[in-house]
């Protein structure tokens, strides 16, 4: 994601999710590893099958939080006891448990839009329009597209394994 | 053992759910929908003529006067974020809690949030009486001190706990609509409707890598909504309970805030789905029987706590000893405002009880007319706890009426053409259910035709 070199590749489509599953199985351990699975909804059990680690996203949820609360912190503690000191009713100059709500809602705002920034760039969205290898994908069909530069690539195995694992077609896709 | 209902009607393939759920988008717009429409937008703009004359002649128009300061705007702006609570308990606490029922009604309750927030928002800024000067509220370094804005204050925590509400809330929305937006995209028949929905969906392509991360925000967001939402109307009820007015002085009200959230929420829910099981009767299917009495029974339950919670300030009173305490709340229910007291209690107390019948809890007709007492209930629980503390406090000298006025009438009701408006936009340009998460829990209930055995362990 996010190279501008065009690869193109052989993709099979698959008409359920278990075969699909089981296909991204195979694939897998017949080697290859930069294939990728398309299907319309998250199916159960895809990560496993097509060995994708887990999301890094709560690193940097819990980064962006604790951030997130040292800002309200410090913003807190300047204004209040810094800058311009005011005594309201009697209360401390830095009257941290009046500013607890403060700090809770900046921790979940930072690591709510830090978390979403993560997960636009580990996606590689925002996409001018991305290649579409089939319309259905996002419908009712499921497809695994093997890219050509890949380990032991070739078109005519990979289409004669994808066949053999159930593709209903396979397509020789110009641009991933 | 126990045979779980289907969750979605009518043995749908995927293919049905996309064009099912595509379809309101698709087609040019019934006569009911214009209808509808046109009414709520003739609402809006009438609202937007009361705010102009509201800005542009003072606050004076409103009823709002010694005492009696918070008038509809805060009344209404309580009502308005109270029933923005729904969404998010549906889209992210059922969420964390696995209920799988949320799928079909998860987007409408969560774009009612955003629009409910997005209405209330509103207020407060009127309120003010300069909106122009409404950037203050925020702390940025100025030419005046620089003078920072009050920390200390529930008013500004306020600041901070609806902007954040509406900021997350909003993104949560968006998010979990990008695959939905990318498969209205790789349907279009036409290059405008391709190019608008491709900008929306910003190349989602739904391999297992992006769906993989797609998960895990959607799990942290709901993770991090969920206490967020509990916050905002605890910190609402700040505005109140941290003042010294017998009435609002209470350590009772941030539960009894969140639990009234929810109750009044829940009732737009049913309202509005009500509304939509007619108006696009193909959706039936998806937001069943099934789903509009599980509502139903969370809206029994929160108005329970609702009315636990009205007893219980009365036990307080009683029990405290406070002359002005007890004399507020006596004044609450025998005093010149007695009659939005028993309203709220009719509404909020009594309607509810009628879904402890099975027959009644299922039934369209009773619902929506329960759904409808609780939101004029929940508006004028925020009634009751704002004028009548306020109208009478600690000196008689002090003691006066809320000088109601027809601008409040006009501001209220015009707010829900603002509502309106935007929810009958939402249906027709984006896919109400999300049709994502509909497609896994599928075979939820669904045992004959030989489904393979995946049926229980999918969903996310």
């Amino acid at each position: 994601m996010g190279k501008k070199r065009v690869i193109g590749g052989i993709a099979g489509i698959f008409l359920d999710e278990t075969t699909t599953i089981k296909a991204a199985t195979h694939v897998r351990e017949s080697g290859f590893s930069k294939f990728e699975a398309i299907t319309p909804y998250p199916v159960h059990g895809m990560e496993e099958a097509c060995g994708i680690k887990r999301s890094p996203i709560p690193y940097v949820t819990f980064g962006a939080g604790v951030v997130g609360l040292l800002a309200g912190l410090a913003l807190t503690y300047y204004t209040s006891a810094i800058d311009w000191p005011i005594n309201v009713g009697g209360k401390p100059m830095f009257s941290l448990p009046a500013f607890v709500p403060i700090l809770f809602e900046l921790t979940i705002l930072f690591a709510a839009l830090s978390s979403v920034g993560a997960f636009f760039y580990l996606c590689g969205i925002p996409k001018v329009d991305p290649p579409i290898i089939d319309k259905d994908l996002s419908c009712h069909k499921f497809a695994i597209f093997i890219p050509e530069n890949d380990v032991g690539y070739s078109a005519d195995r990979a289409e004669k394994m994808l066949k053999e694992l159930g593709a209903v077609e396979v397509k020789k896709v110009a641009e991933f | 053992m126990l045979k779980r209902n289907q969750l979605v009607l009518g043995n749908k393939s995927l293919k049905d759910v996309t064009d099912d759920i595509c379809a309101p988008i698709e087609r040019v717009p019934s006569k009911e929908w214009m209808g509808l429409f046109l009414s709520a937008k003739t609402l809006f703009i009438f609202y937007i003529i009361t705010i102009a004359m509201v800005v542009s002649t003072g606050m004076g128009l409103l009823g709002v006067n010694h005492p009696v300061a918070w008038g509809t705007m805060i009344i209404t702006f309580v009502f308005w974020v109270g029933i923005g609570h729904a969404g998010t308990l549906i889209s992210a606490i059922l969420f964390l809690f696995r209920q799988k029922w949320r799928t079909s009604v998860a987007r409408t309750a969560e774009a009612m949030t955003v629009f409910a927030v997005a209405t209330a928002g509103i207020f407060p800024l009127i309120h003010t009486g300069r909106p122009w000067l409404d950037f203050w509220l925020f702390p940025y370094p100025n030419q005046r001190g620089p003078l920072w804005v009050n920390f200390r204050s529930p008013l500004l925590w306020d600041v901070f706990a609806v902007s954040t509400y509406a900021t997350v809330s909003s993104v949560f929305w968006i998010v979990g609509m990008i695959p939905d937006l990318a498969t209205v995209r790789d349907r279009a028949v036409n290059k405008v409707r391709k190019t608008i929905y491709g900008i929306l969906s910003m190349g989602w392509r739904g391999t297992a890598k992006q769906w993989s991360h797609f998960e895990m925000i959607y799990l942290v967001l709901a993770g991090l909504s969920t206490p967020l939402v509990l916050s905002v109307h605890t910190i609402v009820s700040f505005d109140f309970a941290v003042s010294g007015l017998p009435g609002w002085h209470t350590t009772i009200f941030p539960p009894y805030f969140v639990a009234g959230a929810i109750f009044s929420g829940f009732a737009m829910v049913i309202t509005l789905m009500s509304l939509i099981r007619i108006g696009f009767p193909q959706f039936k299917d998806y937001i069943t029987i099934d789903h509009m009495e599980v509502m139903n029974k969370i809206i029994m339950m929160t108005g329970l706590m609702v009315g636990y919670a009205y007893g219980s300030e009365f036990l307080i009173a009683w029990y405290s000893g406070n002359d002005y305490e007890r004399y507020v709340f006596m004044n609450r229910a025998m005093g010149p405002y007695a009659w939005s007291y028993w309203i709220m209690i009719f509404c909020n107390v009594v309607a509810p009880q009628v879904f402890w019948f099975k027959k009644l809890r299922r039934s369209i007709p009773v619902m929506f007319v329960v759904s409808i007492f609780v939101n004029i209930g929940m508006w004028f629980e925020r009634f009751v706890i704002t004028v009548t503390s306020l109208h009478r406090d600690f000196l008689p000298s002090n003691w006066g009426q809320y000088a109601w006025s027809i601008y409040d009438t006009c501001i209220l009701v015009g707010s829900f053409g603002m509502f309106f408006t935007i929810f009958l936009l939402y249906l027709r340009v984006l896919p109400a259910i999300s049709i994502a998460e509909v497609k896994p829990v599928l075979n939820v209930g669904r045992d004959d035709e030989g489904q393979d055995g995946h049926a229980h362990g999918k969903g996310h």
